[in-house]
Parts: C-alpha cells; structure tokens; sequence
C-alpha cells in the first residue's frame, strides 16, 4: 500500500499531474513543503522478529555495543502508550540509529539516518504492549552495534 | 445504573479492599521508578495541542451573537486570562454565584456568543472521536497561569459557604459502598495498584493533586479537564455523576482549589 | 493537510536542539474501537527536518511510535534567528510541514 503511494508519488511529481487522490495530496505535500521522502522500508517496518527486522535493514551481526550505545529508557513504564526512548552514541561517525521492541507485534520502531554534523543522540518515544527489552542499534564507521534494556509496563491502575 | 456500571463494581470492591489498604513503605522504589517515569515523559506534553486549539477558539468569532471570547470577564476583568486560573473560583458579581472555570466559560458562552447552555453542557469532555469547545478553552485558560501561585480568596460569604459546602461534600459518604472522597484521599501513602492517592487533607498534596489540573492523560490519549477527574472519582465512589458546572462541583472545585493555595499552578499537565 | 507541529530549537554552544511533536493518532492498524471495529492503520511513516536547505535528520517510524510523536535531536551549528523546517508524510499520503526560528 505504501510503497504504492510512494512510486504514484514519484510518478505525480515526473509527470508534474495528480494521479489519484492519494498521489494528489502527496504531490500537493511536496509543493507546499518541497520536501521529497526516502522510500519507506516497509519490510524492516513489517517484520515480526529481530532476525527478519535485522536482515531487512541489511545488518550484519552486530557487536556489542553496551560501552559505546547510551540507551536510556525508564526500569517502569507507568503506561506503555508512551515509554521514552533515548539513544546516544561516544562512537564516530554514527550514521544511523535504530529502536526496536522485541515483543511488539512489528518489533522496528523508528530508524534514524544522521547526516554528518547531526549529533548521536535521538530521543522519541514508543508503545510498548507488555514488558519488553527496547533494543538500540548503531552504526558508526560502516559497523553496527547493539543494546538493550529491559522496560516493565505496569497495567493501568483503578482509575480508568 | 445500567448494566455495565454494575460489571464495573465488581472488580472496583476487589481493587478498593486489595488496593486501597497497601501501604507505601513496601513499594518505595517503584514509587521511584515511576517518578522517574514522570520526568522522563515530562518535556513535549500534547496537552499543548489542546492548548492551541483553545486558544484559537478563544479569538475566534463564533454562536448566534457572531463574537469572540475575547471580551469574557473571568475575574480579572473583560479578556484577562493571564493568571485567573490561580483565582477560581471566585465569586461573580454579574451571575451572583460563586464559579469555577468551566462554569464561568460557560457564562461567556452563552451571554457573550449566545450558544445555548444545554448545546455546550451536552458535550463538556473530549472523546477519542471528538474534541470538546469547553474543555480546550479551560485548558488554554490555564496555561496562562503556569508558574503562578494558587491564590483562591473565601473572603466574599458566598465564597465560604462555597468553600463549606465543597468539604462536606469531600467528607459525604454515601453510595452502594459508602464511599467519601475521603474514604480514598484522607490517608497518606495509600495506594490502588501503582496509583498513589493523594491525601487531600494535605497541604503539599493537595498542591500536587491541584496544580497540575487539566491534564493529557496517556491511557486516554486526551486531554482531560479538571471537572472530568472529578466526575471520574464521582464514578470510583460509585456515586451518579453530577450535572456540568453544577454547584456541587464549584464547591467541591473551591473546596480543593483552596487546599492547594501556595501551591505554584503548573498545569495543563501529563498524567498516566 | 495534517495539523501543526510544535516545535522549538534552541542553540547552546554550537548545537542546536531540536524539539518536535506531532499531531497524530498513529494507529496501530491493530486497535478495536469502543464498538469492536478494528481501527485502520494510520501513522507517520517519515520526518525530515531541514536547516537551511540542507537535511539534517531523516526519520522512518513505524506502528510503535507512540501516538503525538515526540522527537528530539542535536546538529553541529545553527545560529538564533536561522529557520528550520520540519515535515512529516503518513501512511495515507497525507503531509504537514512547519518552521520554527532558533532561539538563542
Ligand atoms: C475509590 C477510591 C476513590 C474515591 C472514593 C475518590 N477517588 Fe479521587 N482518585 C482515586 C484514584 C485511584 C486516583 C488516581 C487516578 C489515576 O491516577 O488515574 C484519584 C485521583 C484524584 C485526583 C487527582 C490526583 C492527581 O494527582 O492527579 C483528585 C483531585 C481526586 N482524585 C479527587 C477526588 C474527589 C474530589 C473525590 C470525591 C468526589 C474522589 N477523588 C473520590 C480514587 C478515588
């Protein structure tokens, strides 16, 4: 579906013209905001497992990356609709940063591409439907690097 | 009550007697860890949508009478809103009661727009599928307060008796469980579940519990008003929930926001 | 069109921080409504953020982002009063770009 509006888009913007309403208002986007989009990864952003998300993202084993990734997450999260996620990186060169949650049902969450100049250091923030390991992944100087933590999601309380 | 409120019952009696009577000390450090919680979510609030959204409809030309809220007196004279919340409620000279925010925006609403009452009543809270005009005006009113120190006055008699009613009202047990607000909020470091509840009664807490009213809330993905927390622990004390911007809840208002004089107004905040 | 971002950038020793939020449901595609009706999947699917002209972060996200996505990043340079453009794209095809001044 979204790779389709991507190539109508594309296809929108080379012939100048609407094709469809959904390229039409991607083409009126990128007139009003001038900005083109990558294409959407939309295998790594489908994957269920790590493994399937790992390969699609085309990663090569990574390395242990607990002494130069910074992944910064609370121990409890008192709702997972938003748990904070912040991941900084002493390595050089970070080209890209990856969050993923192991247990959600699409386990990639957001994938960064830093151009040179932008800092190793990305906060957002991610859904988590139970306790899960939130994992970080670096790639600086060509090479990838992984962390993880753990985040406990309590249920919500009384309140409603 | 229909039936789905009688579902709800059950599993309340179970959280209320396993809930309510946990003591803090055993838990410290989660209480911890969720403060920590707190603070990490606490930068970028979207209540602030709900405070642009207020703010435009504050400015913008609307009801039969075509006018803005722009002139709408909430205290500190006609268009004011810088620092009012920290005042309510007070005490009107034109209507003769004493009101909150949300009672006083209606005023305005109705006199200075002409909408009628039952059209804005009908719809006081957000919902997923449908923001709420009340609610996001009270909510832009607010944040034109931040940082300022609660100050609500009972010197005017209607105001105190407002202030006397609230605490009675705070102290009433009645219902299927004979619940009070102070059955849940008069005892410090009591909890339901990871809920601490906040002891009313308490200068500090009362602050806490105050200031940071409205509020987006994250289980519901809204932006929550100060008189839908009090209508959702109504719910809780399983009592029927109060009519909009009725007396009771100006004096129940009053009666907290008083207890939280002192306290620096901090909202519109995040809650879980 | 979607609706506006609030944004603020601040510079600080040659960095300028950048923070964003998003106003968007970013729906799983597996979530039932009150009635029992599955919500179809809508999210953001790409930011980019701009500092004159030149790219300075570029974002895919996923069904987990959290709905009214936050973001946060730092860049080498900027100056007060220099602009910065933040656009996002959804799985809909929808759109929404704002520009926020750097503050000193
Ligand atoms: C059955 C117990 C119970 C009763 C009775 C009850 N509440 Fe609550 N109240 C709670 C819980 C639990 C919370 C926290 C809810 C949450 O975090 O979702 C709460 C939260 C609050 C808060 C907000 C605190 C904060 O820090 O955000 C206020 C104010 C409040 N209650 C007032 C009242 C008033 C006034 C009454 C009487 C009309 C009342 N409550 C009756 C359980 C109760």
């Amino acid at each position: 579906m979204n790779m389709e509006i991507n190539l109508q888009r594309r296809k929108a913007l080379k012939t100048g013209g609407g094709v469809g309403l959904l390229a039409l208002f991607g083409a009126l986007g990128l007139l009003q905001s001038g900005v083109a989009f990558a294409e959407w990864n939309k295998t790594a952003f489908s994957a269920k497992t790590m493994d399937d998300a790992l390969n699609a993202l085309g990663v090569i084993v990574p390395e242990n990356g607990a002494a130069s990734i910074q992944l910064t997450v609370p121990e409890i999260a008192e709702n997972g609709a938003v748990v904070p996620v912040t991941v900084a990186s002493t390595l050089a060169d970070v080209e890209q940063i990856t969050i993923f949650v192991d247990k959600n049902p699409s386990v990639l969450a957001a994938n960064f591409t830093l151009p040179q100049g932008t800092e190793a250091y990305i906060t957002t923030r991610v859904k988590m439907g139970q306790t899960a390991n939130v994992i970080a992944l670096v790639k600086a100087g060509g090479k990838f690097y992984r962390t993880s933590k753990e985040v406990k999601v309590t249920a919500g309380g009384c309140g409603g | 009550m229909n039936n789905s409120n009688v579902i709800k019952l059950i599993p309340l009696l179970v959280l209320a007697t396993s809930c309510a009577a946990t003591a803090a000390e055993s838990e410290i450090s989660d209480s911890d860890r969720i403060a920590q919680y707190r603070e990490m979510i606490s930068d970028g609030n979207p209540a602030d949508f709900d405070e642009m959204r207020g703010e435009a409809l504050w400015k913008t030309v609307a009801g039969p009478k075509q006018a803005s809220l722009e002139k709408c007196d909430l205290g500190k004279g006609a268009g004011v809103v810088k620092g009012v919340y920290t005042e309510l409620p007070r005490y009107f000279k034109d209507t003769g009661k004493v009101q909150d925010l949300e009672s006083r925006l209606l005023t305005c609403m109705t006199t200075l727009q002409g909408i009628p009452e039952e059209e804005i009543a009908a719809k006081p809270f957000a919902s997923e599928k449908k923001a709420s005009d009340i609610s996001s005006l009270a909510t832009y009113v607010v944040g034109q307060s931040k940082g300022i120190k609660m100050a609500v006055s009972t010197k005017h008699p209607q105001a105190k008796e407002a202030y006397e009613i609230g605490k009675r009202i705070f102290n009433y047990r009645a219902g299927p469980y004979d619940f009070a607000c102070s059955t849940c909020h008069a005892t410090s470091n009591v909890r339901i579940r990871m809920q601490d509840l906040p002891n009313l009664n308490v200068r500090k807490d009362a602050q806490a519990a105050y200031a940071n009213w409205p509020a987006y809330r994250v289980s519901q993905g809204l932006t929550r008003s100060f008189q839908w927390r009090l209508n959702d622990c109504f719910r809780q004390q399983r009592f029927p929930e109060p009519k909009f911007a009725s007396e009771a809840t100006v004096a129940l208002t009053m009666f907290l926001a008083v207890s939280a004089n002192g306290g620096e107004y901090a909202g519109p905040g995040l809650k879980r | 069109m979607g609706n506006p971002m609030k944004i603020r950038a601040a510079v600080k020793d040659g960095v300028t921080e950048v923070k964003i939020l998003m106003q968007h449901e970013m729906e799983t595609g597996l979530r039932k409504d009150a009635d029992g009706t599955l919500v179809p999947a809508w999210f953001i699917t790409e930011v980019k953020a701009q500092y004159q002209g030149r790219t300075v972060l570029e974002t895919q996200f996923g069904q987990s982002i959290s709905k009214n996505p936050y973001l946060l990043f730092r860049f080498k340079g900027g100056a007060a009063g220099e602009k910065i453009t933040v656009s996002w794209v959804d799985n809909k095809g929808d759109t929404r770009s704002d520009e926020v001044t750097i503050a000193a």
